[in-house]
């Protein structure tokens, strides 16, 4: 067994939903501001999923006010409070960056039926 | 305290704060040494121990070492290495030595290994040069170009910088912070890249520099 798994285990999270790249998530970040902590969500489409075990990330891409925006967020950090997957998409690749050539309609992608 | 000990690489991986942040680590099994020899003022000269890691069999030792073994009443080792420290007293010969009992959280270490072997390489790799064009026909791809003067000096300078053998050879990270220490499984997490590929075998001291007792 890989000596480094044991560490590993340790900071790993179980309680990560399940989703693919196409589906809508929404990411609750824990955000410190003094002593003060609140929850701040990040709702978009996963564009991409990348790494394995406690250093997988996924991207996030979501159009606001007519800008891009992308966010990466480690997926075992725990300053994610928690990941609500809002809806499954239908996509044929892995990686999604198609979509920030695309602007509106173009840009949706279809629902798993 | 001794001020350092051997351990063996055992690759990298990241862990998280409280906070989220992410560190990345060099998980080092560092230990169990063993004391197989103290050196004194009125013997040697100065004061250090000499550990002893990774045990090796007994028919593999030539016979002056395993003399050396039997003396301390400990199992053969691999490797051999002496390291400083303050009141040496303490330890007996074959006593065993632990990470926890060497190394803190939060402690900067220095940490030295062999460099991975990268055989006879150019210019680029070996001193960063920056090379030629990569295109457009100039035929300067990975030259080292210009190596000094014609006439005079009519040699090259000494210590010039060409192609030859590179890595495969002792190099120190310094100022690494000690971020975990695991007596249970003689696992140290320091925060950082460390000399040589995994499997390795290297030594960790207490930072020469930062955070030293010197201060």
């Amino acid at each position: 067994m890989n000596p480094l798994s044991n560490i590993e285990k340790e900071y790993l999270r179980t309680d990560v939903p399940e989703f693919r790249p196409g589906d809508t998530v929404q990411v609750n970040i824990k955000i410190k501001e003094g002593d003060k902590e609140r929850i701040q969500a990040f709702a978009g489409t996963v564009i991409r999923k990348r790494g394995n075990g406690v250093r997988s990330t996924i991207t996030v891409r979501k159009v606001s006010s007519g800008v891009g925006v992308e966010r990466t967020f480690p997926l075992n950090s725990p300053a994610i409070e928690s990941i609500k997957v809002a809806g499954k998409g239908s996509v044929r690749r892995a990686k999604l960056y198609y979509l920030r050539a695309l602007k509106g309609k173009a840009a949706r992608i279809k629902e798993e039926a | 305290m001794l001020n350092g000990m051997l351990g063996k690489k055992l690759g990298m991986t990241q862990i998280f704060t409280k906070e989220g942040e992410v560190i990345p680590v060099t998980v080092i099994k560092a230990g169990p040494c063993f004391v197989i020899q103290k050196k004194s003022k009125a013997h040697e000269g100065y004061e250090s121990i000499q550990l002893g890691f990774i045990e090796k069999k007994k028919e593999r030792v030539n016979k002056p070492l395993s003399g050396h073994f039997t003396k301390a009443k400990t199992p053969t080792f691999y490797h051999l290495k002496e390291f400083k420290g303050k009141t040496l007293d303490q330890y007996q010969l074959g006593q065993k030595v632990t990470c926890d009992s060497v190394f803190k959280v939060g402690e900067y270490v220095d940490v030295s290994g062999r460099t991975k072997g990268r055989g006879f390489t150019g210019v680029m790799k070996r001193w960063d040069f920056s090379g030629g064009p990569g295109s457009h026909g100039s035929m300067f791809n990975k030259a080292p170009g210009s190596i000094g003067s014609s006439s005079d000096p009519s040699r090259v300078y000494k210590g010039m910088r060409m192609a030859g053998h590179y890595g495969n050879e002792k190099d120190t990270t310094q100022n690494l912070q000690i971020v975990g220490v695991r007596p249970e499984d003689n696992i140290v997490l320091v925060k950082g890249g460390v000399p040589g590929p995994v499997n390795s075998v290297v030594e960790i001291r207490k930072a020469k520099k930062k955070g030293s007792s010197k201060k």
